[in-house]
């Protein structure tokens, strides 16, 4: 079986990103970067697919700039065997990575697709429902379990109100949600061997895929500020606050 | 102009978070239609045609809807679109699934959880764990949109009276398949509706100890909610995480006990209309959005905060 696990570089999760100070936009100067945390434990679902039997090639693949192959070598060394880069100047969207996702697919034709559900800089949680869409293949979202078994996929979803059991036939798409796994730390051997996996990059053009955004930023300001608060003493007190200054309990 | 937002229901009842997606859909349009998608729910159509400001029902009864299966509801959706010119849904679990699958199928984008409608093609959206907001305009015919049901008031769901029109849309896509949900029962307020919530962190130490949250619960009737840190440790399940990736809310009164208050639980609360925080740690960092503060050991501050109320 072939997986394919489509990442994303985003601003490490540790920082708390503001807005610049003329609100064009948010402010990345000098940030860190990493990859994107639902994706890093995507990447570990398929390796853990693979060191089980179920899986024997793992590809690694992103949408963005150059250096995006940071991110990629970080996959490798957490255990894909491949990546590729399909290169682009632009801020890509959901729709047109998906778009470009798609072509990849097409040419690499996995069994699956494990992504994350969605990336910690637009909170946007939409590539991988609509790369299936486009594919016309089942989509399994928010996954916390996933078991591989006769041209299948049964996968425990967190919803709303608490589990969801659904089977999808492959090729499918997993989203992942927290609780899938705990990502391991890369060794510095896989480190070094991952210098050596085979990175291709294409530029967009190449595909043909209209990458152009369809939505535009025009405006990033800062969230309204809650006024401080105060510290109560004890109970008491903190009883008396909600019930006469607050008014929110009788 | 006319909208079209779909229900979010579980085949007998209409939930709430539909009321506050027509909110957000007034901004936009003057018409507003309803999707009353599922299997046996009729229930779900009479409740929504009393639904303020809505005047038709689309009602679809059939069993591949059952499950809300996102591969059947997207082409349903689809297949009615063509009228409308913006579609939304709330931004639960049900409609993050369908709604991209909706949008790709049009080819056109998603502007996903939004919090504030400026203009038919303009609004306002949370990135970065709600660090920032973005002003974002769509320049697509048909504007898909998740809505963040905490940023709109919900519409009477008692004033309306709209057409019910039954439509037979039969898309089964024949590629997924409905297992079963293990929901958690409660005789609690949901969290996404509750009035006060009492959320507990890793500072309860165990599952157990969830016990002290229960008392202040029933006298407030509270809903009862954690911090990843909590669900992550297993001391309750998933459906209890607000937060970023969890559920977001804005109830009249938040107490957060033994939470430290990380960006992404913030993301998931600081909207809420008051907010106590309990914690030992007084440097903790949700003592910084907290309106009522109390630095102190939880576990005798919650069994004599229950003796007080």
């Amino acid at each position: 079986m072939k997986i394919l696990v489509p990442i994303k570089r985003v601003v490490d999760y540790n920082v708390k990103v503001r807005p610049k100070a003329d609100e064009s936009d948010v402010d990345l100067n000098n940030v860190k970067m990493a990859i994107n945390p639902f994706c890093e434990i995507a990447v570990e679902e398929a390796v853990r697919l693979k060191e089980a039997g179920s899986a024997d090639e793992i590809i690694a693949i992103t949408v963005g700039e150059s250096v995006a192959q940071e991110q990629l070598r970080t996959a490798l060394a957490l255990g894909a065997d491949k990546a590729i880069l399909i290169e682009t100047d632009q801020e890509p969207q959901p729709l047109g990575i998906s778009k470009a996702l798609k072509s990849i697919v097409e040419r690499e034709n996995p069994d699956l697709i494990i992504m994350g559900k969605q990336a910690i800089d637009g909170d946007n949680n939409q590539t991988g429902q609509m790369l299936a869409a486009l594919l016309g293949y089942p989509q399994a979202t928010f996954a916390s379990e996933l078991k591989v078994s006769d041209g299948k996929a049964e996968v425990i979803r967190e919803v709303d109100g608490g589990l969801q059991t659904i089977s999808v036939k492959l090729p499918a798409i997993v989203t992942s949600d927290l609780r899938l796994n705990e990502p391991r730390y890369a060794s510095l051997p896989n480190i070094m061997k991952a210098k050596q996996k085979p990175l291709e990059t294409i530029s967009s053009d190449e595909l043909g895929i209209d990458l152009n955004p369809r939505i535009s930023t025009i405006k990033v300001s800062p969230p309204p500020e809650r006024e401080a608060g105060i510290i109560v003493e004890n109970i008491d007190q903190l009883v008396d606050k909600l019930k006469n200054e607050a008014k929110v309990i009788s | 102009m006319t909208a079209l937002v779909i229900t979010e229901h579980d085949n007998s009842e209409l939930k709430g978070s539909t009321l506050n997606t027509v909110s957000a859909a007034q901004k936009l349009d003057d018409e507003i239609h309803v999707l009353v998608a599922g299997f046996n729910c009729n229930s779900v159509a009479e409740s929504a045609s009393k639904i303020e400001g809505v005047s038709k029902i689309l009602y679809v009864d059939s069993s591949e809807y059952e499950n809300f299966l996102a591969e059947n509801i997207s082409l349903l959706i689809k297949n009615i679109s063509n009228d409308y010119s913006s579609i939304l849904a709330p931004a639960t679990t049900n409609g993050k699934n369908y709604m991209p699958r909706v949008a790709a199928l049009l080819d056109v984008a998603q502007i996903s959880d939004i919090s504030a409608v400026e203009s038919n093609d303009t609004f306002q959206r949370p990135i970065y764990a709600g660090n920032c907001i973005a002003t974002v305009k769509s320049s697509d015919e048909v504007k898909v949109i998740t809505v963040r049901t905490t940023a709109f008031d919900p519409v009477s769901s008692e004033s309306g009276s709209a057409e019910i029109l039954k439509l037979e849309e039969v898309n089964d896509a024949g590629i997924s398949q409905f297992i079963k949900d293990e929901l958690a029962e409660s005789d609690r307020p949901e969290l996404t509706a509750a009035d006060v919530i009492i959320s507990g962190g890793r500072g309860m130490q165990n599952g157990e100890n969830f016990n002290l949250l229960e008392g202040i619960a029933d006298k407030l009737g509270a809903a009862i909610g954690a911090s990843r840190a909590a669900v992550d440790s297993g001391f309750v399940p998933n459906d209890y995480q607000v937060g970023q990736t969890g559920k977001i809310v804005a109830p009249n009164l938040y107490i957060a006990v033994g939470i430290s208050g990380a960006i992404q639980h913030l993301a998931g609360m600081k909207d809420s209309k008051v907010i106590v925080a309990i914690n030992k740690d007084e440097d903790a960092p949700i003592f910084q959005v907290a309106d009522y503060g109390l630095v102190a050991d939880l576990f005798t501050a919650l069994p004599e905060m229950e003796s007080k109320i």
